[in-house]
């Protein structure tokens, strides 16, 4: 037998060592969404404080977050002074708010403030469905044309929104020049 | 001479089938026995065959998270209708992802998942022919070393001779 193959059952180790050290920092909870780069899906609902109906056409034009979000949901009320400051920044954010009662989100806006460009009553968990919706909060990063770039699981916090900070303002200097140049 | 009748009669015409599903009971009533009995058995089976997306390591059937029991509640309506289970699994599929399925399907993402132990086992054996195979050789060649040849073979007897010699 060749010397090299002596170290076989080593360099087996080691890379397993890697793989298994890898793993360690892995979050298995993050799992690829089926909807990145596919259509925001169509949906016909109420907002919440004037019972609007609103269509997937009312995200169409400019960038969105979309947040769904439930007063039921304790990182909700983490992440929620964070989107107050985004949406004073200029971050358009649309709320889903999921299986929700309705008298309970009112006065959630109320009391701590409402960050979003409205918020659509999604009672029955129709949209939420069609989003692939697995636990509030999720956001998704919307483009100008109603496409899904990106989706986050968990709280939205000054700690993670760096990279989603990036992909926003990527697709917004599209969007802005998607317009300047008339297409 | 009437209950015969009476059976195929409950086969053709509606009659209530019972799925359970983890101690909850999901009547099925608006088709044919078969059509029931078969929506049933589909139900029962995509319950167990789809994963939870929020909780990893149960399916449909056995989670009791929210999301699980509105996607069971989809599920029922869905079958209930009359739905193909290759459409609610695609259904399920477009909004959550492969990963909700505990059987994947086969294409390239999956390959390794379907293939990659056969793959390993095949390997395994390729690697224990070929030691075993080494090995053989290396025996056969020590035991060709082993035989002397004439020269050799004419010292043994000399010496062999002189031992005899000598014990004398």
């Amino acid at each position: 037998m060749k010397r090299w193959a002596l170290f076989l059952p080593f360099a087996i180790f080691v890379l397993l060592g890697f793989l298994l050290w890898r793993a360690l920092y892995l979050d298995p909870k993050d799992v690829p969404s089926a909807l990145v780069d596919k259509a925001f899906p169509e949906f016909n609902l109420p907002t919440l404080i004037d019972k609007k109906p609103r269509n997937v056409a009312d995200i169409k034009g400019q960038v969105h977050l979309v947040n769904v979000w439930g007063t039921w949901c304790i990182s909700c009320r983490v992440e929620h002074p964070f989107l107050v400051k985004l949406a004073q920044g200029g971050v358009r954010i649309v709320g889903v708010n999921y299986k929700d009662d309705n008298d309970a989100a009112l006065k959630w806006l109320d009391d701590l403030g409402n960050p979003y460009v409205f918020s659509v009553d999604d009672e029955d968990g129709i949209l939420s469905m069609d989003l692939g919706v697995t636990g509030a909060p999720e956001t998704f990063i919307v483009d100008a044309n109603g496409i899904i770039r990106h989706k986050h699981q968990g709280p939205i916090t000054a700690g993670n929104w760096g990279p989603l900070e990036k992909i926003w303002l990527e697709l917004s200097a599209q969007a802005s020049t998607a317009i300047k140049t008339g297409e | 001479m009437l209950r015969p009748l009476f059976f195929m009669a409950s086969i053709f015409f509606a009659f209530q089938v019972q799925a359970i599903v983890d101690g909850h009971e999901y009547p099925f009533t608006d088709g044919t026995y078969v059509e029931n009995y078969t929506r049933a058995q589909l139900f029962r089976e995509l319950a167990e065959e789809l994963r939870c997306p929020k909780c990893q390591n149960q399916n449909l059937a056995d989670s009791n998270a929210m999301i699980a029991s509105d996607l069971r509640r989809e599920l029922y309506k869905q079958v209930k209708a009359g739905k193909e289970g290759n459409d609610i699994v695609d259904f399920m599929v477009n909004r959550y992802g492969e990963f909700v399925l505990y059987n994947p399907k086969i294409k390239g993402i999956t390959l390794v998942l379907w293939f990659g132990p056969v793959a390993l086992f095949l390997l395994a054996l390729l690697i224990f022919f070929m030691v075993v195979r080494s090995r053989r050789k290396q025996s056969k060649q020590d035991v060709k070393d082993n035989v002397l040849d004439a020269q050799e073979l004419q010292r043994v007897q000399q010496l062999l001779h002189k031992s005899e010699q000598e014990d004398k």
